[in-house]
């Protein structure tokens, strides 16, 4: 106590003490203290992980597979993994030297920072985006800096802002496609153009492509496949959405040897490996799985529809997502910050939503929507929308 | 018009064939009113043949039944095979499903009466007198678990938590 009060010593680490805790977070204390909420604020699928690959996890534990795997997780797993990659996106990663299985994709991002970031290097994130990615630069010493994109582009960078925001401190781009919280993909072209200034000035990227089999309208071209380009880029995917398998916990990052080295260092002190059911579940997904994902991916797509439609429809002006679990229609027009709005919606109508604030950059003006949920309630949480704005327009 | 928007139709309409056409309509991305002509020409084409509803019966009161599945052993007949029985048996009413096997008997037939003793005599007076009938095996159903796609249990609620990244 005493040392508290003297000097300005603090209990913790000051790389913590300066991140903010998530937005995201504080929407989920004000929405569970409530009773009867529609949720739309869900990033994750809402079906249950398909039954084969349950069934095939609780086999491993009859078998008693119980014990640690290889620390880049299990050979067959990975032997997998490189040849999904090459049958679904035509790009070859070697089991034994470029693919890293981890906990979620989450741990991949962080292992990636961890390994190439010194102190006071930045990093482009391109938002608005996924909540994780600044906070891991952070923590790992380095700096985020922010490109913001917006509506008008149809969430797509502008790879003029990006090569502005480029310093001799640069040390890479965070790109994710399809995107969270927009839906937004990066066309081939724009792809390319990214891909010509991480050539100029010698950046790494890392690309986030989770979301990969969940792009409805176009084919996903991973970055790795760009000239030149599998030996900048650290490619990050996983279960968690394409196979329902979020509470699993298992993802990979695909990576030149060097720097898949450095990654599964740190990996093999700090998490040892991924849970080996799990990977045994993850197996099976990508062996027998993809029937699953394309029935899945359907009926995504088909609630997509039915959800920007009738958005548009009730006066919620929304662009095209191209894919992910999320429209991010704007609400600029009513006046409202996306954490007002956001949070009288869902006092008035039990709606929940999330700000687009919290995403970054861009996100302001706009809140995510998830219509990863039945018809039935995405139709009610549309009609309590549609009844928020119109009294909104009478006050 | 057999093509991939008729196949998403369809299967909207497999799982809830009481959607109106305007929802089906923005989930496929087509106008209400070529949404309503491909139902229609399904329809015509008898590739939709009817509308129904999976209902747990159990649930009410008062209206119990029992269904069992019978084995049967038939004489096919020369130059009509198994398709002559098989057609008596289809038209009664209490016959509910009817398929021809491969294996240890030749048709499974599904039927449903209010109760055992009416079951019992439908296959003891009806099906077992059919001429080229050679021998029945009847088995009763004593509990629904999963009938035409759809699992029999109360509604899941959703686990996940409202708010996540
Ligand atoms: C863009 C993006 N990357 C990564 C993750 C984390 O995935 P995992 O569950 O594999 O850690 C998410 C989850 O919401 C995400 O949206």
């Amino acid at each position: 106590m005493e040392k508290v009060a003297m000097t300005s010593y603090s209990r913790l680490s000051d790389r913590v003490s300066e991140i903010k805790p998530s937005g995201i977070r504080r929407f989920f204390d004000l929405a569970s203290q409530m009773e009867n909420v529609i949720s739309l604020g869900v990033g994750e699928p809402d079906f249950v992980t398909p039954w084969n690959i349950r069934e095939e996890s609780i086999f491993s534990l009859e078998r008693g597979y119980t014990a640690y795997s290889a620390n880049a997780g299990l050979i067959e797993l990975r032997e997998a993994i490189s040849h999904y990659m090459e049958t679904r996106f035509a790009v070859s990663y070697n089991p034994d030297t470029e693919i890293l299985v981890t906990v979620g994709a989450s741990e991949a991002i962080d292992l990636g920072m961890r390994a190439i970031l010194n102190e006071g290097d930045e990093v482009i994130i391109v938002e608005p985006t996924f909540v994780s990615y600044a906070p891991l630069v952070t923590m790992a010493g380095g700096v985020p800096v922010p490109v913001g994109t917006s509506a008008e582009t149809n969430f797509e960078v502008r790879p003029a802002d990006i090569e502005a925001a480029v310093t001799d401190k640069t040390k890479a781009i965070m790109i994710c496609y399809p995107n969270n919280p927009t839906g937004s993909s990066i066309s081939k072209k724009c792809l390319e153009d990214i891909a010509a200034i991480v050539r100029k000035h010698n950046l790494f990227v890392f690309s986030d492509e989770i979301y990969a089999e969940l792009a409805y309208d176009k084919e996903h071209v991973c970055f790795a496949t760009l000239p030149g380009m599998k030996e900048q880029t650290i490619v990050i995917n996983g279960f968690s959405k394409a196979f329902a398998m979020t509470g699993w916990r298992v993802g990979f990052a695909l990576a030149p040897p060097d720097l898949l080295g450095a990654m599964l260092k740190i990996h093999q002190y700090s998490l040892m490996c991924a849970p080996t059911m799990a990977q045994y579940g993850a197996l099976e997904a990508l062996q027998h799985g993809m029937d699953d994902v394309e029935r899945m991916k359907l009926s995504y797509q088909q609630r997509r529809n039915f959800f920007v439609k009738t958005a548009k429809e009730i006066g919620l002006p929304c662009h095209h997502p191209d894919g992910a679990l999320y429209a991010f229609p704007s609400i600029a027009h009513t006046g409202f910050t996306s954490e007002e709005f956001a949070e009288a919606l869902l006092k008035e109508e039990r709606v929940a939503v999330v700000p687009g604030s919290v995403f970054g950059e861009g996100g302001e003006g706009h809140i995510r929507c998830s219509y990863a949920t039945s018809l039935t309630h995405l139709e009610e949480a549309l009609e309590r929308i549609g009844r928020f704005l119109r009294r909104l327009e009478l006050r | 018009m057999l093509d991939q928007k008729a196949y998403e139709i369809l299967q909207i309409i497999e799982a809830n064939g009481r959607l109106e056409s305007s929802k089906i309509a923005k989930m496929v991305d087509l106008t209400s009113e070529e949404v309503d002509q491909y139902v229609k020409e399904l329809e015509d084409k008898n590739v939709i043949l009817s509308y129904s509803a999976v209902v747990d019966w159990t649930k009410l009161p008062a209206k119990e039944t029992v269904t069992a599945t019978i084995d049967v052993k038939v004489a096919p007949k020369r130059g009509v095979g198994f398709d002559e029985v098989a057609e008596r048996i289809y038209r009664f009413p209490e016959v509910k499903a009817l398929y021809l096997m491969s294996g240890a008997y030749d048709l499974s037939v599904v039927i449903e009466g209010k109760t055992m003793q009416e079951t019992a005599r439908f296959v003891s007076e009806r099906l077992s007198t059919i001429d080229s009938v050679l021998s029945t095996t009847t088995h009763f159903q004593l509990k629904t678990y999963k009938h035409d796609g759809v699992i029999f249990k109360e509604p899941e609620s959703d686990k996940r938590i409202v708010v996540s990244p």
